[in-house]
C-alpha cells in the first residue's frame, strides 16, 4: 500500500466535500434559496446572512450549498452521457478495425474539430435553452473524445492472447468487446472520464453564464455569477461565493484526476 | 516535406467537409425550420408552405446541403435573419477584432509561459517551481468568467479606473484607447491559456537537460546560460508548438465567454446573439468559420512542426 499523492488526498477531500453538500443541502442551508429578504439586499457577510446575500436579498450561503447540486448533477450526467455514446462506438471501430474504423475516426475528427462549447452551443439552438438540453449538449460534445481514447486502448489489445482466445472459443464478438476487452481499458476510461467531470462543470457553468443553460430562479453557480455580473461594483460577494465554490470543485475533479492517472499509470 | 503537405491538405479538405455536414445535420435535422424562425409560431400553415418553397426548404435535405455548400464556396453566405445584413460583412468585421483579441492573448501566453516553464524546469522541485506550477493549475481551473470579473472588479471598478469596464472602440479612434480596451479581456484569456504552455515547457526542458549531449556542452564548458538558450530550448520547445495549436481550440470556446463578460464585438458575441435570436444563416457561417479556422491552425502546427522536425515527415 503506497501512500496517498497530495494531488489524489487533496481532490478527494474536497470532492468528498462537495458531495456531502450536495446530499445535506436541505439540512444544512440557513434559508431556502428563493427566500427574498428584500431590506437585507446585497449585504456583506454578517451574522444573519454568514456569506451575504444578492441583489434580491437570497441568502448566498443556501443557494451557493445548493448550487452544488446542478453543478454536480450535471457535471456527472453530461459525462455519462458522452461514455455511454463514446465507449461502444470506441470499442466498436477499435475491434472491427479497417475502414469501419476509418470512417468513425473521421467522423470524430470532424467533431474534434468543434470547441466543445460550440458544438453544445449548436445543439441548443436547435432545443431551446434548459438545464436538460444544457445536460444532453455537453453530454454529446463529449462522445467523440471519449471514442477516440476508448479506440486507441482497444486498438491496443486487439490482437492480445486473451482476446484471441476467446475469439479461439467462439465467443462472439459483442462478448470479447465488452467481456473481455473492455474490463482492461477500464483505468483509463476512469481517469479520462473524472478529468472530463471537471470540464463538463466547466462548460454547464458556462451555458448557464450565458443565459443557455440552467435558468432563474434555481439556484445554479453558472446562473448566480451572471446575476451577480450587474451588481459586482456594490457588492463582490455574489460573484465570489459561487465563483470560489466552482473553482474548487473544479480544480479537486482536475486533481484527482491527475493523481489517479499518476497512480494507475505507474502500476 | 511537400509530399506530406499535400497527403495533409487531403485530409484537411475532407475534415472540413465533414466539419460543414456536422454543422448542417445539427441544424437542419433539429425540429423547427428557419421557416417556423422567421414566420413565427402562429404563422397559417399555407404561408409557411410558400415560404418554405421560396427557400428551398421543401427540396431533399441532401440537395438542400449541397446547394448550401456550393454558395458558401462562391462567398454567398447568404443574410442575417435579425440583422438584415449579409453575413459575411458582419463575420468579416467580428472575426478580424476576435483576431485581435487572439493573437494578443497568444503572444503574451508565449512571451511570458515559455520562460517561466524553463525557470520552473531550472528549479525543479524547489518553492519557486512549486510556486508558478500551483498558480498555473489554479489559473486554468478557475472560469473565464471569474477570472474576467474579478479582474473587472479589481482593476476596473469606480475608485481605481484603470481599464474601461467594457466595449471596443476602433483602431481610427487612436491605438491608446484600442488597446486600452483590448487589455482585460487579454489577460483574462492568457491566465486561462498559460498552464498548458507552463506545464509542457517544464516537462520538454527538464527531459531535455537530461540528455547525454546537454552533459557533453556542459563538459566542453559552455556557461549555463548558452546551455538553455542554445542547446536545451531548441528541442525543448518543439512540443510547445502542439500544445499551441489545442490551445487555439481552447481559445475559440474561451473567446465566447470572454466577449461576453467584457461586451467585446467579435465571433463569440456573434454566436452568442445568433443563438439567441435563432438566426440560423448566421449561425451556420460562425460555427463553420470557427471551427475551419480551429482545423487550419492544427495544419499549421503540423506543417511547423514537420519544417523542424524532419522524422516526423518519413513516419
Amino acid at each position: 500500500m503506497t501512500s496517498l499523492s497530495p494531488a489524489l488526498g487533496v481532490g478527494g477531500a474536497i470532492l468528498a466535500l462537495v458531495l456531502a453538500i450536495t446530499v445535506a443541502a436541505p439540512w444544512i442551508a440557513p434559508y431556502p434559496t428563493t427566500e427574498q429578504h428584500m431590506l437585507d439586499r446585497l449585504q456583506p457577510p454578517g451574522a444573519r446572512f454568514l456569506l451575504g446575500t444578492d441583489q434580491y436579498g437570497r441568502d448566498l450561503l443556501s443557494r451557493t450549498l445548493f448550487g452544488a447540486r446542478p453543478a454536480l448533477g450535471l457535471g456527472l450526467g453530461a459525462v455519462a452521457l458522452g461514455l455511454a455514446l463514446g465507449v461502444p462506438l470506441g470499442l466498436t471501430a477499435g475491434y472491427v478495425g479497417g475502414r469501419f474504423d476509418d470512417l468513425i475516426m473521421r467522423v470524430v475528427d470532424a467533431m474534434l474539430a468543434f470547441p466543445s462549447l460550440l458544438l453544445a452551443l449548436l445543439i441548443i439552438t436547435a432545443l431551446g435553452a434548459s438545464t436538460g438540453h444544457a445536460l444532453l449538449a455537453i453530454g454529446v460534445a463529449n462522445g467523440p473524445g471519449v471514442a477516440r481514447i476508448v479506440r486507441s486502448a482497444t486498438l491496443a489489445l486487439r490482437e492480445a492472447e486473451f482476446v484471441l482466445a476467446a475469439r479461439v472459443r467462439g465467443e462472439r464478438h459483442l462478448y470479447v468487446m465488452f467481456g473481455e476487452i473492455f474490463p482492461n481499458v477500464m483505468a483509463p476510461v476512469i481517469v479520462e472520464a473524472t478529468l472530463r467531470v471537471g470540464f463538463a462543470i466547466l462548460a454547464g457553468a458556462s451555458l448557464s453564464f450565458l443565459g443557455l443553460g440552467v435558468q432563474p430562479p434555481a439556484a445554479d453557480w453558472g446562473l448566480m455569477i451572471r446575476e451577480a455580473r450587474q451588481y459586482v461594483f456594490l457588492s463582490p460577494w455574489p460573484l465570489l461565493a459561487p465563483g470560489t465554490a466552482l473553482a474548487l470543485t473544479i480544480v479537486a475533479f482536475n486533481l484527482f484526476g491527475d493523481g489517479l492517472r499518476d497512480r494507475l499509470g505507474a502500476t | 516535406m511537400a509530399r506530406y503537405a499535400l497527403r495533409r491538405l487531403a485530409s484537411i479538405a475532407l475534415i472540413l467537409l465533414l466539419v460543414s455536414a456536422i454543422v448542417f445535420t445539427a441544424i437542419h435535422v433539429l425540429p423547427g425550420n428557419a421557416a417556423t424562425l422567421i414566420l413565427g409560431e402562429y404563422a397559417t400553415p399555407e404561408a409557411l408552405r410558400t415560404l418554405e418553397r421560396d427557400m428551398g426548404l421543401d427540396r431533399p435535405l441532401v440537395v438542400q446541403y449541397a446547394s448550401w455548400i456550393g454558395s458558401v464556396v462562391t462567398g454567398d453566405w447568404g443574410v442575417s435573419l435579425a440583422m438584415k445584413q449579409p453575413v459575411a460583412t458582419i463575420v468579416g468585421y467580428r472575426l478580424r477584432n476576435s483576431a485581435f483579441l487572439a493573437v494578443t492573448a497568444l503572444i503574451v501566453v508565449v512571451a511570458v509561459g515559455i520562460p517561466l516553464g524553463t525557470v520552473a524546469a531550472l528549479r525543479r522541485g524547489r518553492p519557486l517551481d512549486l510556486a508558478i506550477v500551483t498558480a498555473t493549475y489554479v489559473g486554468i481551473s478557475i472560469p473565464e468568467f471569474v477570472t474576467g470579473l474579478a479582474l473587472l472588479l479589481v482593476l476596473a471598478g469606480p475608485s481605481v479606473g484603470l481599464f474601461p469596464t467594457s466595449g471596443y472602440v476602433e483602431l481610427t479612434s487612436g491605438v491608446t484607447a484600442w488597446a486600452r480596451h483590448l487589455v482585460l479581456p487579454a489577460t483574462t484569456l492568457t491566465i486561462v491559456l498559460l498552464a498548458h504552455v507552463v506545464r509542457q515547457t517544464r516537462s520538454g526542458v527538464a527531459d531535455v537537460l537530461a540528455a547525454p549531449y546537454i552533459r557533453t556542452a556542459r563538459l566542453k564548458g559552455a556557461s549555463p546560460r548558452r546551455i538553455v538558450l542554445r542547446h536545451a530550448l531548441r528541442n525543448a520547445l518543439l512540443p510547445t508548438i502542439t500544445v499551441l495549436a489545442l490551445d487555439l481550440g481552447y481559445l475559440m470556446g474561451g473567446i465566447v465567454v470572454v466577449e461576453e463578460v467584457f461586451a467585446y464585438p467579435g465571433m463569440g458575441r456573434l454566436i452568442i446573439y445568433a443563438v439567441q435570436n435563432r438566426d440560423v444563416p448566421l449561425l451556420q457561417m460562425c460555427a463553420l468559420v470557427v471551427a475551419s479556422v480551429y482545423v487550419l491552425a492544427n495544419l499549421a502546427a503540423d506543417l511547423a512542426y514537420a519544417w523542424l522536425d524532419p522524422r516526423i515527415r518519413y513516419s
